[in-house]
């Protein structure tokens, strides 16, 4: 693995390799994605004609409740019917280290050797939110080496990891009897993200009425988009439900798309997405031409000296142009 | 954005051998070094050991074997690992491996075997000199 820029000829050949199914190729754009910003653009110009066809599961729930043995089990299903499987996992890098323990795969020793299988341990690398910030770049690498389901196991603390809906067609919560009453999962948001809830570990006492609970919250809640979520009982480490929740969750992408839902999510994730790139794109370039523009420079030394009100200064730079200029690089 | 390039890690129990305290020891002392550390569990094949660095695509393979089948387990490791075009994989052991095993699995392809009671924090010291990231 090089720490020198990749070139765009070599950039071409892993995209071309991956494309032909080689899935050291796809390993290796995915580290590139995860490592290498600069990288980024020109992969991504490269796979989209070949991206959306893929549906993308997010598994979210606090830690322990079973997310990977749910994906796992998942999985099995999936492959019983022919789909070919794409799994990210995501762990947390540890604040005061940069490490982590991405220890994940462990529940899904089973699939290593299924060519139809592609799993990936993803650290945070700093971002909150459940995800990382190359959680999206991995999910349209694997979109594009031409998986027909693509998990996403949340890091799971439980609590406003809403980034998920950032990348994901369905929501999938995971909760155990242990994990608290309803009010946890009223608190955490959970009940808004959520396509689907499961409660796993259904033989533990309380389960019943977890379950029950949940149910009647989410009738009681006038939901915006009318779409039906269903509360679901299983046992994922002893193979309880599982084919049914595969089901469910085949009948609920089935129902988003009929609704209009699936296609709206997905317009409106591309809006937020280019308008993160462009907001990127726009800070680099200010903070580069800052100091190089003179009449960018005049703004920011008035407002250095005090003697510029800030709000007043960025307002008049967005009206007469001088910042469009700047960012041109013809000021 | 900046680039947050960090060392990946694969530690790996091959065989049959039931106990991985050492391996998730050196998996955390690891961490707390700054690496990411895929961790997979016990009683793994070479074949799905090397599969996982692949699709990770780490830049070390740690293998950890208590049972005496070493020789054969970790050789094979690296022979996947050849096959698989990831012979530029560190691959590094450790376990109960008796001193005249070594000069074999150097032979194998093993870069280093580190003997009971190494500090991790000597093996991360070799990691990161030997991939040549800064830490």
């Amino acid at each position: 693995m090089s720490h020198h820029r990749t070139s765009r000829t070599d950039l071409s050949r892993y995209v071309a390799g991956m494309q032909k199914g080689s899935e050291r190729y796809l390993a290796r754009l995915i580290t590139l994605v995860e490592s290498e910003s600069e990288s980024v653009p020109g992969i991504m110009r490269l796979i989209f004609a070949n991206l959306g066809r893929a549906v993308k599961i997010g598994i979210t729930g606090p830690p322990g409740a079973g997310k990977s043995t749910v994906i796992e089990r998942l999985t099995r299903e999936a492959r019983d019917r022919k789909r070919g499987v794409g799994i990210v996992c995501v762990d947390p890098t540890s604040p005061f280290t940069g490490g982590a323990i991405l220890g994940d795969r462990i529940r899904m020793d089973r699939h290593y050797l299924d060519e139809g299988v592609y799993i990936r341990s993803m650290a945070t690398r700093g971002r909150l939110g459940g995800i990382a910030d190359a959680t999206s770049s991995v999910s349209k690498l694997l979109d594009a080496f031409g998986k027909d389901l693509i998990f996403i196991e949340t890091v799971g603390v439980g609590q406003t990891e809403t980034d998920i809906l950032s990348i994901a067609d369905l929501t999938v919560v995971v909760l155990v009897p242990e994990a608290g009453d309803s009010v946890q999962a009223m608190k955490a948001g959970l009940l808004e993200i959520a396509d689907i809830f499961v409660v796993n570990k259904a033989d533990r006492p309380g389960a019943d009425n977890l379950a029950n609970e949940l149910t009647a919250a989410l009738h009681s809640r006038e939901d915006k988009v009318g779409l039906d979520k269903p509360v679901l009982t299983v046992q994922a480490a002893h193979d309880v439900g599982m084919a049914e929740l595969y089901e469910a969750i085949e009948k609920q992408v089935q129902s988003l798309r009929s609704s209009g839902i699936f296609k709206r999510r997905r317009v409106e994730q591309r809006r937020n997405e280019f308008i993160r790139i462009v907001e990127t794109m726009v800070r680099s370039s200010l903070l580069s031409s800052v100091d190089e523009d003179a009449a960018l420079r005049d703004f920011v030394g008035r407002v250095e000296q005090g003697i510029a009100e800030p709000y007043t200064a960025a307002g008049e730079l967005l009206q007469n142009g001088s910042l469009i200029k700047a960012l041109r690089g013809d000021g | 954005m900046s680039d947050k390039n960090a060392i990946r890690v694969l530690i790996a129990k091959p065989g049959l051998d039931g106990h991985d305290r050492g391996a998730k020891i050196i998996a955390l002392g690891l961490r707390d070094a700054g690496m990411e550390v895929i961790y997979t569990g016990l009683r793994q094949t070479p074949e799905k050991i090397v599969q996982a660095a692949l699709q990770e695509d780490v830049d070390v393979v740690g293998l950890s074997c208590l049972s005496g089948a070493h020789k054969y387990l970790f050789k094979r490791v690296a022979e996947l690992l050849r096959e698989k075009d990831m012979g530029d994989v560190l691959v590094i052991g450790g376990g109960i491996i008796p001193d005249e095993d070594i000069p074999y699995l150097k032979e194998q392809g093993i870069d280093r075997i580190f003997k009971q009671g190494t500090m991790i924090k000597e093996i991360a010291d070799y990691i990161r000199q030997k991939v040549d990231r800064p830490a």
